[in-house]
């Protein structure tokens, strides 16, 4: 089998091989721009830079993960230049998406890795048990998780952690974290490492990442977060189109109350918009549908460190984790008894002092100044 | 990486419970000492109610009265404008309730975040303003102990950390959020061992001085 080599045609002849119009093109582009918060003015230059990009040897590493990063790229509204643009990177590898399997598949990815050395970009999904965690929590080919990540970044140009499992852990690193679950950026510490976050991320914000690699060849500004700023530069809470009810101070108590049939602010239903960086706000679901706050349910925080360990979905962000009245209580009474006991001290002390006074006439004081 | 998530849900968990259980036990401590310690007994007859007379002195202590306002007009304006601005945003503020229903399931209504945001910048300035008349007061300065400017910075911390999340000024976010709980549970900490217990000790005192007056016939 010949080495597989970064396929020669630029990305535009791919895009017109697969009917996609020049419009259609110019469309994303212009989608991409935007998206990315760069003036519109360098459409015509990222369109340009696109139409002559080679396509990138990408290698996608699935660890610990449910496949729903994958969904989220593939299903969400296909077929999308969304898909597309996947066919335009040459995915070299991938469990769910690779025809290949068993040895042939490992194949494929030792040759993409030989071929694009120092070249191609490495996307992993899903959390990987760490070096001192048992191995045997999850393997691919006999290998574990770790061998793999750290056999295939190392002469990658980049690394794109996709999804929370691969930027922070996740789910598989929530208490009591039984694999020793770690993230990419926990183990990968001498290539650039970007994260993708969200459980699953926005497929656009997905290939936004791709595309800014495609066309400006480097990855994008992170925050210090190591996520790309132009999709997590900003809150939920501060592009929320319910913000005006939350500074009012009109909310949903329940549910179904007066309140969220009125569409008010669901902070007090445990609404995580405020800690949470991402751009559902802007960009929605499923084609810019909707998302989950305007269906009515409190963002979870999804796209956030230990977002599963954060305390509960629907508390508010505001409520302590762990304490209760009762605690407060038991503190309380020791606290009267120890001020009772310090009382007493002092009541003995005077009294103690009473008992053994000794009266002083004036000529005695007299006589000793 | 994500430390900064850790940190805060280190002061939202472990930290906020120490905080809470040192403030419960030292508050109630104090407390209990200062009731249980007691008066020598007063054998004088009465010439009128203590209640009334102590519950009247709590209010008018509270409002000073011309002579004081016209010797030192700042202590007097600054020093209401920043607690009632400290109270409005600690007691009015919609993320406060929540925790207050949270942790003791009552709640009460709350004031529109623009205003709060207002008044905490009004309850910073004066603070402020606070810290530069006692640097500044010949005899204040005098009599300023190590003690006072440890409130001090304490309390505006609290108020200047609460500022910063509101308004995204640190990233990450949770560090900023976690600053300002971890601010407020030092105050927690600090307040039944400080000059801070007059939370609860300045209606005390002002109540038993008005008793006192008022159980011997005389206006307080």
């Amino acid at each position: 089998m010949a080495a597989r080599k970064t396929p020669e045609k630029t990305l535009g002849e791919s895009l017109r091989d697969h009917g996609l119009s020049r419009r259609g093109f110019l469309k994303f582009c212009a989608a991409t721009t935007s998206m990315m918060a760069l003036p519109p003015s360098l459409a015509p230059a990222i369109a340009a830079a696109l139409e002559t990009a080679k396509r990138p040897s990408v290698i996608w590493l699935s660890f610990q993960e449910c496949t729903g990063c994958t969904e989220s790229l593939t299903r969400s509204h296909a077929p999308t230049l969304e898909d597309l643009i996947l066919d335009f990177i040459s995915l070299d590898y991938h469990h769910t998406l690779q025809a290949a399997a068993g040895e042939a598949a490992e194949e494929a990815r030792l040759q993409a890795m030989e071929a694009n050395k120092g070249e191609y970009l490495v996307i992993v999904d899903g959390s990987i048990p760490g070096p001192d965690a048992n191995p045997g929590f999850s393997t691919v080919a006999g290998h574990s998780n770790y061998q793999t990540l750290m056999e295939t970044v190392e002469h990658a140009a980049a690394v794109i952690a996709v999804g929370t499992c691969a930027a922070f852990g996740g789910i598989p690193q929530a208490k009591p974290n039984p694999t020793g679950a770690m993230s990419v950026m926990d183990l990968v510490k001498d290539k650039p490492v970007v994260n993708v976050s969200g459980c699953p991320p926005i497929p656009m914000v997905i290939t936004g990442v791709l595309a800014h690699y495609l066309v400006f060849g480097r990855l994008p500004e992170l925050d210090s977060y190591g996520r790309p700023l132009a999709f997590y530069g900003q809150s939920i809470h501060d592009r929320c189109y319910r913000r005006p009810f939350y500074d009012r101070g009109l909310f949903a108590e329940s549910f179904d109350d007066e309140g969220a049939k009125l569409g008010w602010c669901l902070y007090r239903l445990g609404c995580k918009g405020p800690s949470t960086y991402n751009a559902c706000a802007t960009m929605k679901w499923n084609d810019g549908t909707s998302w989950p706050i305007e269906s009515g349910h409190p963002c979870l925080g999804c796209s956030e460190p230990s977002f599963w360990d954060a305390g509960g979905f629907y508390e508010p962000l505001s409520v302590p984790l762990t304490l209760r009245p009762e605690t407060l209580l038991q503190a309380g009474a020791v606290g009267a008894v120890v001020g009772g006991g310090l009382a007493a001290l002092a009541r003995k002390k005077v009294k103690d002092a009473a008992g053994t006074r000794q009266p002083v006439t004036v000529e005695e004081l007299e006589q000793k100044l | 990486m994500s430390g900064s998530m850790e940190f805060l849900l280190w002061t939202k968990g472990p930290m906020f419970d120490i905080a809470m259980v040192i403030f419960a036990i030292g508050l109630l401590a104090r407390l209990a000492e200062i009731f249980l310690l007691g008066r020598a007994r007063n054998y004088a007859e009465p010439r009128a109610g203590e209640w009334p007379a102590g519950l009247r002195t709590m209010l008018t202590r509270t409002v000073a009265d011309r002579g004081t306002f016209e010797r030192a007009p700042f202590n007097v304006v600054v020093g209401w404008i920043w607690h009632l601005g400290f109270l409005a945003a600690l007691l009015l503020f919609v993320p406060h309730i929540e925790l207050a229903k949270g942790l003791f399931g009552i709640s009460w209504p709350a004031l529109p975040n623009p205003v709060v945001d207002f008044l905490t910048a009004i309850t910073l300035l004066s603070l402020v303003a606070t810290l530069v008349h006692r640097l500044n007061h010949p005899v204040k300065r005098r009599i300023s102990t190590i003690e006072d400017y440890l409130v001090w910075t304490v309390v505006f911390m609290v108020v200047l950390t609460g500022y910063l999340a509101y308004h995204r000024m640190v990233n990450p976010y949770p560090l900023a959020l976690g600053m300002h709980i971890l601010s407020a549970e030092i105050l927690l900490i600090l307040l039944p061992f400080t000059k801070l217990t007059h939370i609860l000790t300045a209606f005390i005192a002002r109540w038993y001085n008005g008793a006192a007056f008022g159980r011997k016939g005389v206006q307080s």
